[in-house]
């Protein structure tokens, strides 16, 4: 956020691309940069300021459009962004989140390409379909693919001890100490998101795995072959021990002391936070049994509430972004070749053309007839001598 | 002055082609097709032979240039017109070695693309190519003069060649747009004349030169002139350059001559003729008038941040390719004169090395552009879509000059538009930070008209479009290739660069600005091994 609009158009391309650059390795570029950038943050506390509103803003923002969508690979792209939200918010914190932004980094690449994957396999089943209100059921049919979607899904809402739960949480604990009251804030902020991605999640879950089968008539979902299924299988390893292999023993810390310096001493694993962060996301896990695991999910999507038809349109990420930079994009261009036509270039013709007429009412003075030649001389003699009389006078 | 003439025998081996083909025998009105086709491919060939011939002799220049050596080498001197101390002297530095090069390389590659170009019957085949060599005669002894009559002669003759190129071969308003060209050229070259005049004068007063007036540039650039003289001397030479480069606001004789030019004659003078603007500043507005140079470089600096941004916005904003390619033009000129008027080594480089680029650059856009059009029979961007799928090659090519042209990081143009910004942001900030944004304008157009051009659904009239034939590759695969080669490995070229962009600051009196901020100098101290 405010750049984010791109994203979720970028989720046409084939999945394992989107496994790949738009969850795994380049969006995340950003957050390793910012995390490279720790000699400007730490002497520039406004910009550290700054990273952590954008990053809170971001996760909010991110996790209220995946609850929106139907599309499952729009659906975790907003996850995507709603996590990159949370990278970002850990490097703006200073030493004390670096180390952990980087962790959820790596734990985000495990368990959001195995999101994807799943969600390419489901897919691949389905005839290409990505509308979840058109799945359903598809746990029995696709057990492996389940079971991996499964783990990375307890990974990435940060059930203990899945590796979320390890490098997410220390991230809202972390925001609680800094920044004062304004971190108090944007903590809870950040504590309400733990609720909103554990409640879009298991919306998924149970769209997508539980309940009637809503699926096309034409639809006969079947199990991914192996060349899919084994990197889902190694991805959800990741997934389940990458968090705490990182950070038990402070094997990623210590890693990563000579770079970004040591954090100060954290409350170690089970936070205050960290429970109550579970808290939150058990909350968000109930709500969302409650809204589609407990009724059946209809296969046409209603009508919704406003902030439900405003997050299905992206929060109006392209409307703000045509309006306010497309549109009066056009008009200065238009209104720069209007000027450069008519006015740079116009001034040039303008004097051509003064020159070309100058010359032709002049020309029109040589009429080659001796009598009007004549006439003028004698006109300018009469002037001649009217002018030397005055002057003696 | 000793040694072996090799300038000049460059610069020679063109006109003596240009005269060859001149003197093919014409055939009588009755003639069969046949034999007009076969005159026509001997002068083709023949254009194209002794602009490989001249290329070869550039190359064993280059290769005989010595790296850290003397400032000028290549050095000959023919007193010319012993009245008015005018001497025929020739050499180049570094900056004038890798210009003549690029145009050297252009002119055999612009000769093959334009092969079909003056077919039109209007007016003889022969006449074309031979115009296109002495064209080359005259941009080799512009850039190789060291004697600033020498340099003028050169400049306006240029002209002449370039006139009947739009005038006769060129299409839509070609009468309009020579003529356009022509009037304004010439009257920034009149203004540059009186300046010319006043330095010979003021040389003649001057003890420095033994109070005999010179031409000679070696001898001028010691001739001590008074700072309100710089000024005015500083303008006259301005002027015309700046109409040449086309900086804003005297560009817009360029879309017109541009689009109304042959192909291959527009690459001519985008790529090279207005680069003789640029070099001008560097070389003579520089070296001739350093405190006028200075005095007036806050005003370059303005109008070469309106010329990038404006340039750029406009050409979004162009219906027809030639057109467009003609403003992204106005927006690098800008990015050109920045470097040189920031007076950092990094920018004068940057900005030398992006003359050369540039010129690979727009000549492999508008080459392919001009194939595109002669298959379409129409240049605007409307009029194309799906190209892609129909000729591949022709649009990959098209997308990798186009990505050249908005400086992606891999090809040589992000080198040298890099150096520039680097070298101006150390001097200038709000400047650099306004040209930066020249960046992002430049993806909006390019990939906006490949975009438009080459994506999307296949139109009927594009579906019978051939893909490049072997002429056309071979025309066009030398400048990708050193599009690339430069930007992986673009050392070679700024070693010849370098020394001569440190002679030219010398001459200026300019260092490069010591870095301000306290943190920088903390860490130079901590490199140094000092404490701070």
């Amino acid at each position: 956020m405010p750049l984010q609009s791109w994203l979720l158009d970028a989720m046409e391309g084939p999945t394992p691309v989107s496994a790949l650059i738009h969850a795994a390795t380049m969006v995340t570029a950003g957050v390793y940069l910012l995390v490279r950038s720790n000699p400007i943050l730490a002497v520039t506390p406004d910009a550290r300021l700054a990273v952590v509103l954008v990053g809170t803003v971001t996760l909010l923002f991110g996790g209220i459009i995946a609850c929106a969508k139907d599309d499952i690979k729009k659906s975790l792209a907003g996850s995507t962004m709603s996590q990159i939200g949370y990278m970002t918010l850990g490097a703006g914190l200073g030493p004390a989140g670096y180390v952990f932004a980087i962790a959820l980094l790596l734990a985000h690449g495990f368990f959001k390409a195995g999101l994807f994957l799943g969600a390419g396999s489901v897919m691949h089943g389905m005839n290409d379909e990505v509308n979840m209100r058109r799945y359903g059921g598809l746990g029995r049919v696709m057990p492996i693919t389940s079971v991996t979607f499964g783990l990375a899904y307890l990974a990435i809402i940060g059930i203990p001890p899945f590796s979320g739960f390890f490098t997410k949480d220390p991230i809202i604990g972390a925001d609680f100490s800094e920044h004062g009251a304004a971190g108090k804030v944007l903590g809870t902020l950040a504590l309400i998101g733990a609720g909103i991605t554990a409640f879009y999640m298991t919306r998924m879950m149970f769209m997508t795995w539980y309940g009637k089968r809503r699926w096309e008539p034409e639809a006969h979902p079947h199990e991914s072959p192996a060349v899919m299924t084994w990197p889902m299988i190694v991805l959800a390893i990741g997934s389940v021990g990458a968090g705490a292999f990182l950070i038990l023993n402070d094997r990623l810390q210590k890693f990563l002391a000579p770079v970004v310096g040591v954090p100060p001493t954290s409350e170690g694993v089970f936070s205050t936070a960290g429970l109550v962060a579970l808290a939150f996301a058990l909350v968000g896990v109930a709500l969302a049994w409650v809204m589609y695991g407990r009724v059946p999910v209809p296969a046409v999507a209603p009508r919704g509430r406003p902030l439900t038809v405003a997050a299905r349109k992206d929060l109006y990420g392209d409307a703000f972004n045509e309006s306010v930079l497309m549109r009066p994009g056009q008009w200065l261009t238009r209104l720069s070749v209007f000027f450069d036509n008519r006015g740079v270039d116009g001034l040039v013709n303008t004097l051509a053309a003064a020159v070309g007429g100058t010359s032709g009412r002049v020309r029109k003075l040589q009429t080659g007839f001796v009598r009007s030649y004549a006439l003028s001389m004698f006109f300018g003699a009469a002037v001649l001598v009217a002018l030397l009389l005055v002057v003696r006078l | 002055m000793n040694g072996f003439p090799w300038l000049t025998v460059a610069g020679a081996v063109p006109l003596l082609g240009a005269i060859v083909i001149a003197l093919i025998p014409g055939l009588p009105a009755d003639s069969a097709e046949a034999d007009r086709q076969a005159r026509n491919t001997m002068a083709k060939v023949l254009a194209l032979g002794f602009s490989l011939v001249t290329l070869v002799v550039v190359i064993i220049i280059a290769v005989k240039f010595q790296v850290g050596g003397p400032n000028y080498q290549f050095t000959e001197i023919y007193s010319w017109i012993p009245a008015f101390g005018v001497h025929y002297a020739l050499g180049v530095d570094g900056i004038a070695l890798v210009l003549i090069a690029m145009s050297v390389v252009l002119m055999p590659v612009v000769i093959l693309a334009s092969w079909n170009d003056a077919e039109s019957g209007r007016h003889s085949v022969k006449t074309y190519f031979s115009l296109m060599l002495v064209l080359e005669t005259m941009m080799i002894g512009v850039f190789a003069a060291t004697d600033v009559f020498l340099f003028y002669v050169f400049f306006e003759a240029m002209l002449i060649p370039m006139y009947f190129m739009i005038g006769s071969y060129g299409g839509g308003r070609r009468q309009y747009a020579a003529v356009k060209f022509l009037l304004y050229s010439l009257f920034g070259g009149l203004l540059m004349l009186v300046a010319v005049i006043a330095l010979y004068v003021y040389s003649a007063r001057s003890p420095v030169t033994g109070h005999h007036g010179t031409f000679l540039f070696s001898e001028l650039v010691h001739v001590a002139l008074s700072p309100t003289v710089q000024k005015w001397l500083f303008l006259g030479f301005f002027i015309a350059f700046a109409i040449k480069a086309p900086l804003w606001p005297f560009h817009t004789w360029l879309p017109d001559a541009a689009a109304a030019a042959p192909p291959g004659a527009a690459v001519l003078l985008v790529g090279v003729l207005d680069k003789v603007g640029t070099f001008g500043m560097l070389r003579y507005c520089f070296e001739l008038f350093p405190s006028g140079a200075k005095y007036f470089t806050p005003l370059v600096i303005t109008l070469s941040v309106i010329g990038i941004l404006y340039g750029a916005i406009v050409a979004i904003g162009q219906q027809s390719m030639k057109r467009l390619i003609a403003y992204t033009s106005v927006s690098h000129f800008g990015f050109i004169a920045l470097g040189i008027f920031a007076m950092t080594s990094q920018g004068v480089s940057g900005a030398t090395f992006y003359m050369v680029n540039h010129g690979f650059a727009t000549g492999a856009l508008f080459i392919l552009a001009g194939f595109l059009i002669a298959r379409r029979g129409t240049d605007r961007i409307a009029d194309f879509g799906g190209v892609q799928s129909v000729a591949p090659v022709l649009a990959g090519l098209f997308l990798i000059s186009g990505l050249a042209m908005l400086s992606l990081p891999g090809l040589s143009t992000f080198v040298s538009e890099f150096l520039v910004l680097i070298g101006t942001f150390s001097r200038y900030k709000v400047a650099a930070v306004f040209a930066t944004a020249g960046i992002i304008l430049a993806a909006i157009y390019v990939l906006w008209m490949y975009q438009r051009a080459m994506n999307g659904p296949v139109r009927d009239e594009v579906k019978g479009m051939p893909d490049l034939r072997p002429r056309e590759l071979l025309a066009v695969a030398p400048l990708v290739v050193l599009l690339i080669g430069a930007g992986v490995y673009p050392k070679p070229v700024l070693d010849i660069i370098n020394p001569a962009v440190r002679v030219t600051m010398t001459q200026v009196h300019t260092t490069d600005p010591k870095p301000a901020h306290p943190a920088s100098n903390t860490l130079t101290a901590v490199q140094k091994g000092t404490s701070p």
